[in-house]
């Protein structure tokens, strides 16, 4: 008996039929993935993106040329020079990133004392040129402009963890 | 001047004007199978597909060809120029000049010869040169492996098929593929198709078919995870563009001639269907036969080439032989025989 | 009736020029391919003789199968031309006189043979119209009826040297390892498997 079963399965290929059926059954499923540029999946609060240095409401920037970003950042992306602005307070003059050094550790903007360097959740900013990721104070500071309103949510999400 | 004008010129005019058009059909259902394919693959996969050219990617065929004839054409310094071209080109040519004697609806058939399912079989026995061709004249080890293959694998699956195919003519008694839809005509609608008596056949020549076409599960001769793409290794741009269309021109012949063979050709499945044209019976059956291909392709594994062989030579050929046999006997026994005079 | 004319000397011309590059080309793949369309050109031939079931069978059988083999083998040859051509000089003497000695064969038996005193009456014959009679049940009644003994002679023919190289390449090895599908397939895991309870501490 069991030799007919068997010869039965074999004959009317009924593992290649079940295997077929499972497909067939996926194809039904709701798809899991997403049409990338028109849709987008959710960022967590946490996500390291693009950089941006921040001002505070008033417009003043919010860097003030501690350096310990320079100096934690484990893949020396990061080149800063400072001296005194004319009302005294202490500024950058060059705060430069070298977005192709950069490994996304985080360290930055954990090391800032007041909130200035944070990675914020663009990650879409490839460039045709080499030198395009090479980012300077100014293009930092508008980066920190126009993603200011997520920055900040992001900023009072993660808040309570912290 | 009006018998060369009668005679000769206008019906070689109305020929090649046909001819441009079922050439212009069958290349735009090769641009939409591998779109088909991709969006089928990708469903069975829990995937989207090609989504961004055009609407659901609807154009994707065309930005595909397009990138590949924009291309340069290498050829390999060591290769065989004139074979290494000839191979592709006779490739593509193959899968065409065979739609010459598929009838797409009664009557829509450009050349409507007596033996319309030996000239398919003696095309598509010469695909393998194509193939073979490029193996050898790539002069790469790769290539050549996968040109063996095919050789080998295409001349196991065809003899299967041809016996397939017999024991389909026994039962219609002519070789003329309309004849053969005809055969399936009655009033029984899709219970007349030869698909019901003659089942275990018509699984065996799918099967076939998908070796005949190096489909998964059989695409030895480009497996491309131990020999990286087989004998397309050294093929480029417009030459490779040609390997491309004319396998896919292969695999939508093939699926026509399953569906001439088994599933009624043009005739409707339903008797009260029939104000439907045939011409979309036709290639609504080929698009649920390359359904089929492309289903098995998401579902199976590569087989192993001895499993492949093995297959063919000692389960298919004993099989179809003891069918035909079997066809026969019946058919004489009840004195079924199709126009016995 | 020119342009079967035309098709026919075309054909033909293709076919003798194949032919001549067949046993005049260097690299015996080549050699091959212009055997391929030399078939291929017969086969045209028949088709413009009418015989188009010959035609297309001679394209199954010989280019869609005997011509694939031949091909897979001559690839497969490590040629060294160098070494081809060295003998070239030394073998052609007796390759001369091998071929002098068949045309003159050939002419004897040609020079023998004559018409069937009825041949004449067979030409003036009308042949069926083909639109009646087509050449696949013409073929087949003769074959399975006049000559049904000689066509299942010429089976047995060849079923012989099927098996006769079968026997001849066949080798037994016993230290061989072979894969037994069916029983693979048909294994179930209840007869391989074994699943026992095990206390701790005790092992099985």
């Amino acid at each position: 008996m069991a030799f007919i079963d068997r010869a039965a399965r074999s004959l009317f290929l009924t593992e290649l039929l079940s295997g077929m059926g499972l497909t067939l059954k996926y194809l039904f499923r709701p798809k899991v993935t997403l049409n990338y540029p028109y849709e987008k999946g959710p960022l967590s609060p946490r996500f390291r993106g693009e950089h941006a240095l921040r001002r505070y409401p008033n417009g003043e920037e919010r860097c003030i040329a501690c350096k310990l970003c320079e100096a934690i950042c484990p893949a020396q992306a990061i080149t800063i020079e400072a001296e005194p602005r004319e009302d005294g307070s202490r500024r950058t003059t060059r705060y430069d990133i070298d977005m192709t050094k950069c490994i996304y550790c985080g360290l930055c903007q954990e090391a800032c004392p007041v909130d200035a360097i944070v990675e914020g959740p663009n990650f879409e900013y490839a460039t045709e040129t080499r030198e395009e990721l090479f980012y300077n104070k100014d293009k930092l500071l508008e980066n920190g402009d126009r993603w200011e309103a997520q920055i900040a949510a992001n900023i009072a999400a993660d808040a309570p963890y912290r | 001047m009006e018998i060369l004008w009668n005679d000769y010129l206008w019906p070689t005019i109305v020929i090649a004007f046909f001819t441009v058009v079922v050439i212009v059909v069958v290349l735009m259902a090769v641009a939409y199978t591998t779109y088909y394919e991709r969006k089928v693959m990708g469903a069975m996969q829990l995937r989207q597909g090609p989504m961004t050219v055009g609407p659901f990617g609807l154009l994707q065929p065309f930005a595909d060809g397009l990138k590949l004839f924009a291309k340069e054409t290498i050829i390999p310094s060591g290769s065989n120029r004139v074979v290494f071209l000839l191979a592709p080109m006779l490739t593509f040519f193959l899968s065409l000049v065979a739609w010459a004697v598929i009838p797409f609806d009664q009557g829509w058939v450009l050349a409507d010869v007596n033996i319309g399912i030996l000239y398919l079989l003696a095309i598509s026995s010469m695909g393998v040169y194509g193939i073979v061709m490029a193996g050898w004249a790539s002069n790469s080890r790769y290539a050549f492996l996968g040109g063996l293959r095919s050789a080998a694998q295409m001349v196991s699956y065809e003899v299967s098929m041809g016996f397939v195919v017999v024991s389909v003519l026994l039962c219609v008694g002519s070789l003329n593929l309309s004849d053969i839809v005809m055969a399936q005509s009655g009033s029984w609608g899709f219970l007349n198709w030869y698909f019901i008596p003659l089942f275990p056949m018509f699984v065996v020549f799918f099967i076939s078919a998908l070796a005949e076409n190096n489909r998964l599960p059989f695409d030895l001769p480009e497996g491309e995870s131990e020999l990286a793409g087989g004998f397309m290794v050294e093929y480029s741009s417009a030459t490779y563009a040609m390997f491309f269309l004319g396998e896919y021109a292969n695999m939508l012949l093939m699926s026509a001639m399953l569906v001439i063979l088994f599933l009624g050709g043009w005739l409707a499945p339903f008797p009260f269907l029939e104000f439907i044209p045939g011409v979309f019976w036709f290639f609504l059956k080929i698009a649920v036969v390359l359904f089929v291909y492309i289903w098995v392709r998401a579902t199976f594994p590569r087989f192993r080439y001895d499993q492949l062989m093995r297959i063919g030579w000692k389960i298919f050929l004993p099989f179809t032989l003891f069918w035909v046999v079997l066809t026969a006997g019946v058919l004489v026994a009840f004195d079924w025989l199709p126009g016995s005079a | 009736m020119i342009i079967s004319g035309l098709a026919f000397y075309l054909f033909s011309i293709i076919a003798v020029v194949a032919a001549v590059m067949v046993i005049s080309a260097r690299n015996p793949v080549h050699s091959v391919l212009y055997l391929i369309v030399v078939f291929f050109n017969s086969a045209a031939l028949f088709v413009l003789m009418g015989a188009e079931f010959l035609a297309l069978i001679l394209v199954i059988v010989y280019v869609g199968a005997v011509a694939v083999l031949f091909l897979f083998v001559v690839m497969m040859l490590d040629i060294d031309f160098t070494e081809l051509r060295e003998g070239f000089l030394r073998y052609l003497p007796i390759g001369l006189v091998i071929g002098l000695i068949l045309l003159v064969e050939l002419f004897v038996v040609i020079g023998a043979w004559a018409f069937a005193s009825d041949a004449a009456n067979q030409i003036a014959a009308p042949a069926p119209p083909a639109d009646q009679v087509d050449n696949t049940l013409a073929l087949g009644r003769l074959l399975y009826t006049d000559y049904a003994y000689l066509f299942q002679a010429a089976g047995m023919i060849l079923l012989v040297a099927m098996i006769g190289a079968i026997v001849l390449t066949l080798r037994h090895r016993p230290d061989t390892k072979r894969q037994r599908v069916a029983e693979q397939v048909a294994r179930r895991p209840d007869e391989v498997l074994d699943v026992r309870k095990v206390n701790p501490g005790e092992g099985i």
